[in-house]
């Protein structure tokens, strides 16, 4: 493989892993605080490109304004989810909340079905994103460069909003020591509805991107995005929201570059995931950054 | 209840039931019959299933992928060579399979061999996960039926890639389905009951608390999820041989989801429960067809809808988990006494048992 | 290693505990004696449950080592530290709520077992007859804690003092030698922590058991414990009898400390 096809590649994989860790960002943020696996997550990526695929089409919004309010609008419907799904199993056993969270993913999925129809959708994808730029010889789509830099402009904006506001340091108390945080006076619910719609924003941001980047949408297309994000965020230590950024990429670019060397294997590119999830719960299950989650005896 | 009534009880009303099926098999159309089969598939893998889940308190999504497992296994095994050759025009199968096939008689090799299958492939997911606390296992197994899915898409040369395999013998008969999900019930229900089972239940209580009592936690983990495994393997062979044919998507997440409403419905813990839950549901399951068929009120069309079925099962669980979260039967346990309850006035505690059994013997 | 070998069921040498960067407890070193009832005391976040926690398994000590009847259990599972001999119980209980008394008992029992779990599934003889035996072991046990009476409750439903009784029912069916009891009388009235200590006295009798116990009420610690060991930001200040330690400055300065403490906070 020549060099100028290598960073293609490359490019293309860190495009893809951005976009693994913007959605597994969601899934880290409310494992760290709730200990609980939204598999609802991936379906909400889902609704995020079908909101921004009807305000285009049917609302003929811009495409811009049509992002925005696609994004806001999955924000709403994950705390919503939280609300309705998940708040009133708080204390119960943890397999509840895990069980609910199956059925609101399925939930999602079916009702797509039916209200969205099973046939994939064209995904109209603005000029800027499709277009083929020449960099010194390598083709390279809009997709492989924008996605990646809007990602990096959106974590930008989250590590300010964790760092640097209120809210942000709330969620970093309450992901290190719930009950102590409540006793403090903080709102936790409000934290916990924070959390998903942050999450949730860039799910459905994600989301927006992938079907620029495979522009076919459908109402099961979040079930494997979804389930690769999560095994990035084991990979990158579960509960860290930078491990779950450097996880994504490590299993964007691993998933591209398989298919890139040994295309023969291609049919099998998503299940080279899972044998990184065994490999890594075999010989570090704490992942790349994570610490050990003690649990209090 | 005196104790020595209990076990001729029961095999009584087995004996009862075993005439039930032999003549249903022999009476009913092959609509009931089959209906009859899949209820009674789906005791063996939800009991199976609420083995981890319930009762040693592991969030296990796995039970999909272990019936492909065990569904191809007996596929491959029981399919007659001359089919095999028909069937696999895309790409010949692979040796063994593709020269010998096990005849009617050795049916039973079959089944086992699938829950033998299933249940390696449950101690190769349960050895990573299963040592680690939290929710690994549900990912790991959620990835393993998805990666199934894969592999049995391209795996041509010995799934036969999308198109599946048909033609398999029709050898699960109502004797075998309920025969069965009477001997899995049983084997579920003495493991779970027994001391091996209060381990189990210890460490869905308190890991931490057992693992101090002297309990090996990985261990016990590992034997209720290859337990599981093994049954599944073997309800997924069953099924195969029920429908006569098995294809990547007959084994997807929805097969699962299906479990693990019966469970939930029938009682997190009670296997029992999970087993009368599984034959309401396979009925409810028929019932709701209809509403996936297009209805005609009157003047009024209403078109069929796809999916409609799975939106109101997953709101089903949902509101169960919110509202109802013990089920049927909660973690109870159908029995004799409890049957018996009903009808008697409140038993006596065990504690008082005990003092009086002892004050016998002094 | 030379202390290994000397008379002690227990010893500690050099023992820390580090949770990321934060050093809980210091270069412990204890050594107790087969018989002895030893308390554990200090004010608040001082390392004594993380003592428990080392010996009993939960934690991994990054440093130091600690013997048991002159065997090294240093960094083993919390399970076969148990089945060696050792039991607990926890300082906010543990139970397993929603089993009943008996079954909480019984399950300290099933790491004895000596049946396969075929026996268990398909009901051998052997398997009916250990079962039996814990059964009748359980509910003795349960006789002689005063529990047998609530034998079929759910643990869960217990009132608070009989559930910390039930604790260490559980505790003592697993058949230990040493019993580490950590805050037994936290949230008890004067009546139930009276009977609390003749409890504690009493079972070290009967079972022969060496006790080692963390407690704030001190009249526990004082009334009970033959020697008491005084933890502080996890090292030891402090060691000797009941009345050595009442007279001791350090201990007196370390609990008024808390004091001081705790009325800058209100």
């Amino acid at each position: 493989m020549d060099i100028q096809s290598f960073i293609q590649q490359l490019l293309n994989g860190i495009s893809l892993g951005s976009l693994y860790a913007l959605i597994a960002i969601g899934y880290t943020m409310v494992y760290g605080i709730l200990r609980l696996i939204n598999f609802a997550h991936g379906d909400v990526f889902m609704l995020g490109t079908y909101f921004a695929f009807y305000l285009v089409m049917i609302f003929m919004l811009p495409w811009w304004l049509s992002a925005t309010l696609a994004i806001a609008l999955s924000a709403i419907v994950g705390m919503l989810i939280d609300r309705v799904a998940y708040r009133p199993l708080r204390s119960a056993p943890r397999i509840s909340a895990l069980i609910t969270a199956v059925g609101v993913s399925f939930f999602l999925e079916n009702a797509g079905i039916v209200v969205l129809g099973a046939r994939p959708k064209g995904f109209p994808r603005p000029e800027f994103m499709s277009h083929t730029y020449n960099l010194g010889g390598a083709y390279i789509t809009g997709v492989s460069i924008w996605v990646p830099v809007i990602s990096v402009i959106l974590l930008l904006v989250l590590f300010y909003v964790i760092y640097r506001t209120k809210i942000g340091m709330a969620m970093r108390a309450v992901a290190t020591d719930m009950e102590t945080t409540r006793l403090m006076g903080v709102d936790l619910d409000r934290v916990i509805s924070y959390t998903f719609a942050i999450g949730s924003a860039l799910a459905a941001a994600g989301g927006i991107m992938w079907a620029c980047k495979y522009p076919q949408i459908n109402p099961l297309m979040g079930i494997f995005p979804g389930w690769k994000a999560f095994t990035a965020a084991v990979v990158g230590g579960i509960g860290n929201i930078l491990g779950a950024t450097i996880g994504g990429l490590v299993i964007g670019i691993i998933e591209i570059m398989i298919v890139a060397f040994f295309p023969a294997l291609s049919g099998y590119k998503d299940a080279f995931v899972f044998v990184i999830l065994i490999i890594f719960l075999l010989v570090k299950p704490t992942g790349i950054l994570g610490e050990t989650l003690k649990e209090k005896v | 209840m005196k104790r020595e009534w209990r076990m001729p009880l029961t095999i009584l009303s087995i004996a009862i039931f075993a005439l039930f099926i032999w003549w249903a098999q022999n009476h009913l159309n092959a609509y009931y019959i089959r209906v009859l089969s899949t209820a009674a598939i789906y005791i063996v893998a939800a009991v199976a299933y609420n083995l981890i889940n319930g009762v040693t308190g592991q969030f296990s999504l796995g039970p999909n992928g272990f019936m492909a497992l065990g569904g191809f296994t007996v596929a491959l095994l029981v399919l007659p060579v001359s089919q095999k050759q028909i069937v696999y025009f895309l790409q010949p199968l692979i040796w063994p399979f593709n020269s010998f096939s096990l005849p009617q008689s050795l049916f039973i090799v079959a089944l086992l061999l699938a829950g033998i299958v299933a249940a390696i492939g449950g101690i190769i997911i349960g050895f990573p996960t299963l040592r680690l606390k939290g929710d690994y296992l549900a990912i790991a197994t959620f990835g393993f039926g998805e990666i199934i899915f894969v592999l049995a898409n391209n795996l041509i040369s010995i799934t036969n890639g999308a198109l599946g395999i048909k033609g398999i013998p029709e050898y699960s008969t109502l004797m075998w389905t309920w025969g069965w999900a009477i001997f899995s019930i049983i084997v579920v229900s003495n493991l779970a009951k027994s001391s091996y089972g209060r381990a189990m239940k210890a460490i869905r209580e308190d890991e931490i608390a057992a693992e101090a009592m002297g309990i090996n936690v990985f261990f016990h983990k590992m034997l209720a999820f290859t337990v599981s495994a093994f049954f599944a393997g073997v309800a997924g062979g069953l099924l195969a041989t029920l429908i006569t044919t098995v294809s990547p998507s007959l084994f997807m997440f929805t097969m699962t989801f299906n479990l693990l409403i019966i469970i939930v419905l029938g009682g997190l813990g009670s296997i029992t429960g999970s087993a009368i839950t599984a034959v309401l549901f396979a009925f409810l399951q028929e019932l709701l067809r209809t509403v996936e068929a297009p209805i005609q009120l009157g003047p009024i069309h209403l078109p069929g809808v796809a999916g409609m079925r799975m939106v109101v099962f997953s709101l089903l669980l949902i509101l169960a988990m919110l509202f109802y979260r013990r089920g049927l039967f909660g973690r109870k346990e159908l029995s004799w006494d409890l049957i018996l309850s009903i009808f008697e006035r409140k038993g006596e505690g065990v504690g008082t048992t005990w003092k009086k059994e002892k004050m016998k013997l002094s | 290693m030379e202390k290994g070998k000397n008379e002690a069921i227990l010893t500690m040498n050099h023992v820390t505990v580090v949770f990321g960067g934060l050093t809980a407890v210091n270069d412990f070193c204890i050594d107790i004696q087969r018989g002895e009832l030893v308390g554990l005391i200090g004010p608040n976040g001082a390392g004594k449950t993380t003592v428990f926690n080392a010996i009993t398994g939960q934690y991994i000590p990054a440093k130091g080592e600690i013997f048991f009847e002159g065997r090294e259990i240093t960094g083993l599972k919390p399970d076969r530290i148990t089945k060696y001999g050792i039991a607990r119980t926890f300082q906010n209980v543990r139970l397993f709520s929603e089993l009943s008394v008996l079954d909480n008992v019984l399950v300290s029992y099933h790491a004895r077992i000596k049946s396969s779990f075929w026996e268990a599934i398909f009901h051998t003889p052997r398997y009916l007859r250990e079962e039996r035996t814990f059964y009748n072991g359980g509910m003795e046990l349960l006789e002689r804690v005063g529990l047998a009476e609530m034998a079929g409750e759910t643990a869960g439903s217990l009132p608070y003092g009989q559930q910390r009784r039930l604790e260490i029912a559980r505790a003592l069916a697993t058949g230990p030698r040493l019993l580490l009891l950590d805050e037994p009388a936290a949230g008890m009235n004067p009546e139930e922590t009276r009977q609390l200590m003749d409890f504690i006295k009493r079972i070290r009798d009967e079972f022969g058991l060496t006790i080692l116990l963390i407690e704030h009420d001190m009249k526990v610690v004082m009334g009970i414990c033959e020697r008491i060991r005084v933890l502080d930001y996890g090292i030891s200040i402090a060691e000797g009898t009941p009345a050595e330690i009442q007279a001791n400055p350090r201990v007196i300065e370390a609990y008024l400390g808390e004091e001081e403490r705790e009325n800058a906070e209100a």
